[in-house]
C-alpha cells in the first residue's frame, strides 16, 4: 500500500452519542448490543406519529460550563465535547497554528436555536434575541468554535451533505493533509435535531420507523420488518495527521486514513438511486484512492439506516464491488441515525473495530432480508483477522451524496 | 426608593457571572470590561439587556459603547 504521496493517519478519537458521553462508554455499549433508543416523554410527542428517538446519553449542558453552553447550539455543544476528547486522546499535539485545520459539519445546523429564537422574536421582540443567535444557528458554527479553541489557522471548513456530512468532512480533511495545506486536521460531524418539527418532517416523508410500542426494536437494518430510521443525536470527531508528523512526535496511531470515494446520484433529492450505481461508484473510487482491492476490506460499517429501500441497495453494492467476505455491521441499530453526525461516529467505530479487531453486531436482525447476501454480523461481536487489513465506512445523504471512507490497520 | 450603588454592583456581578462565568466577586467598580474582564461586544449586549430587565433602566446602544468600566454602568443605572 505504499504510494508516493503524504500518508494520513488517525491519532485521536472523540464521540458523544446516545450510548455514552465518550468513546470508551459508547464502544462498550456497542459491543454489548445495547440500544440508545427511548420513548420521548415530552408533551409534543403526542402530536407526532413517531414517539421515540435516540437522545444523547450525557446531557451536554451537564459537561460544559453554563456560560459556555448558553452561547452554543446543542449541535455545537456536542461537537466541542467530542473535539476535546479527540484532541486529548491524540495527546494534544504540538502543531503550528497555520499547519492545523478543522473540518466539522452538520446536516441541519442549529435548527433548535432557529425555532426557539423565532418564538422569542414573536413573543418578546428582536431586543430579546441572544446576540449569539446567528453563530448558534449557522451550520459552520461548530467548526468555527473548534478552530478558535485549538487556534487552527490553516483553514476551518464545514461540509454540508445531509447524512454524508461527517464522512465528507473526514474525506476533505484527508485531502487537506495530502495536498500539503495542513499537518493536523480535526474532522467529523455533529447533529442535534431531535425536535418535533424535524420528527414531523421526516415522518411526512414516511422515512421514520413508527414502532412506538417497541422503540428499542425500531432500528433494525436489513431485517424484513424494518420500517424506517430512528433519529439520534451527538457528534463524532477524529484527529487526522500526516504520518510524518505523527511519527515525529511519537503519537499513538490508530489506523491509516487510507482513502475516500465520493459520488453523486443525480437521481432524486431524497430517494436512493434504485440500481445502486452511485454507491458502486463511491466504492470503486475509495478502493482506487486507497490503493486497495476488495479483498483487503475485511469490515464495512454500513450506512444502513433501517429503511426498506436503502439497506438492500447498499448491501448489494458492497457485495458487487467489495465482495461477500467483509464483516458488515450497522451500528445505527443501536445509536439511531445521527444524520450529519453519523459519518463522524461511524468512522470512529470503524477505526475502533480495526484497532481492537472486533466488529459490533447489528441488533434486531431477527429475520434477515433474503435479498441481503453479505456477511452481516448478528448476535455477538465478531473478531477481525490479524495482519494488514482495511475497513470502510459508508455514509449517504439526501441530495444524492455518497461517501465511502477507507481506514487501514498500521 | 432608588437602589444603592452596592445593590447595583451586586446585581451586575450576578448578571455578568451568569453570562460569562466570571466570578461575581471579580466584578469590581474599577474593572474595564474589555481589558480586565475580557468581555466581548456580543456579551456586552446580553449584559445590557439583562441589566435593563433587572433595574428597569434602558441602556441605548449609543450609550453602551461609552460604558467602559463596571463603575460607568453602575453610575449610568443610578442616574
Amino acid at each position: 500500500m505504499s504510494r508516493d504521496r503524504v500518508r494520513v493517519v488517525v491519532t485521536g478519537l472523540g464521540v458523544t452519542t446516545p450510548l455514552g458521553g465518550d468513546v470508551a462508554s459508547t464502544w462498550s455499549a456497542l459491543l454489548a448490543g445495547q440500544s440508545g433508543v427511548h420513548t420521548l416523554t415530552e408533551d409534543w410527542a403526542d402530536l407526532l406519529p413517531v414517539k421515540f428517538a435516540a437522545k444523547a446519553a450525557v446531557e451536554p449542558t451537564e459537561v460544559l460550563p453554563r456560560p459556555e453552553s448558553r452561547r452554543l447550539d446543542r449541535a455545537e455543544q456536542f461537537a466541542l465535547i467530542a473535539a476535546r476528547e479527540a484532541w486529548q486522546d491524540a495527546g494534544t499535539p504540538k502543531v503550528a497554528p497555520d499547519r492545523l485545520g478543522v473540518v466539522v459539519g452538520s446536516g441541519i445546523g442549529g435548527i433548535t436555536t432557529i425555532l426557539a429564537a423565532y418564538d422569542v422574536f414573536k413573543e418578546k421582540g428582536w431586543q430579546r434575541l441572544s446576540p449569539y443567535t446567528v453563530p448558534m444557528l449557522m451550520p459552520n458554527g461548530s467548526a468555527g468554535w473548534i478552530g478558535i479553541e485549538l487556534g487552527a489557522t490553516a483553514g476551518v471548513h464545514a461540509t454540508v451533505s445531509a447524512c454524508a456530512t461527517g464522512a465528507e468532512s473526514i474525506g476533505y480533511a484527508m485531502e487537506m493533509i495530502r495536498s500539503g495545506r495542513a499537518d493536523v486536521v480535526v474532522a467529523g460531524g455533529t447533529e442535534a435535531a431531535i425536535h418535533p418539527l424535524n420528527l414531523g418532517s421526516f415522518a411526512a416523508m414516511r422515512a421514520m420507523s413508527t414502532r412506538n410500542d417497541e422503540p428499542q426494536l425500531a432500528s433494525r437494518p436489513w431485517d424484513v420488518d424494518r420500517d424506517g430510521f430512528v433519529l439520534g443525536e451527538g457528534a463524532g470527531i477524529i484527529v487526522l495527521e500526516s504520518e510524518e508528523h505523527a511519527l515525529a512526535r511519537g503519537a499513538r496511531i490508530y489506523a491509516e486514513a487510507a482513502g475516500v470515494g465520493y459520488s453523486g446520484d443525480a437521481h432524486h433529492i431524497a430517494q436512493p438511486e434504485p440500481t445502486g450505481a452511485g454507491l458502486r461508484s463511491a466504492a470503486r473510487r475509495v478502493l482506487a484512492d486507497a490503493g486497495l482491492t476488495g479483498e483487503d476490506i475485511r469490515h464495512v460499517n454500513a450506512h444502513a439506516t433501517s429503511t426498506p429501500a436503502g439497506d438492500v441497495v447498499e448491501a448489494v453494492a458492497i457485495q458487487e464491488i467489495i465482495g461477500d467476505h467483509p464483516l458488515v455491521t450497522a451500528t445505527k441499530s443501536m445509536t439511531g441515525h445521527l444524520l450529519g453526525g453519523a459519518g463522524g461516529i461511524e468512522s470512529v467505530f470503524t477505526i475502533k473495530a480495526l484497532y481492537d479487531r472486533v466488529v459490533p453486531a447489528t441488533i434486531n436482525v431477527d429475520n434477515l432480508d433474503p435479498a441481503v447476501e453479505v456477511d452481516i454480523v448478528r448476535g455477538e461481536p465478531r473478531k477481525l483477522p490479524d495482519g494488514q487489513i482495511a475497513a470502510i465506512n459508508n455514509s449517504f445523504g439526501f441530495g444524492g451524496h455518497n461517501v465511502s471512507v477507507a481506514f487501514a490497520s498500521i | 426608593m432608588a437602589v444603592t450603588e452596592q445593590e447595583i454592583l451586586a446585581g451586575l456581578g450576578k448578571i455578568i457571572n451568569e453570562i460569562t462565568g466570571i466570578p461575581a466577586a471579580e466584578v469590581t467598580p474599577e474593572k474595564n470590561f474589555v481589558d480586565d474582564l475580557d468581555i466581548d461586544s456580543l456579551s456586552m449586549v446580553e449584559i445590557a439587556v439583562a441589566a435593563q430587565d433587572e433595574f428597569g433602566v434602558e441602556i441605548p446602544d449609543d450609550q453602551l459603547k461609552h460604558l467602559k468600566t463596571v463603575k460607568d454602568v453602575v453610575n449610568f443605572i443610578q442616574n
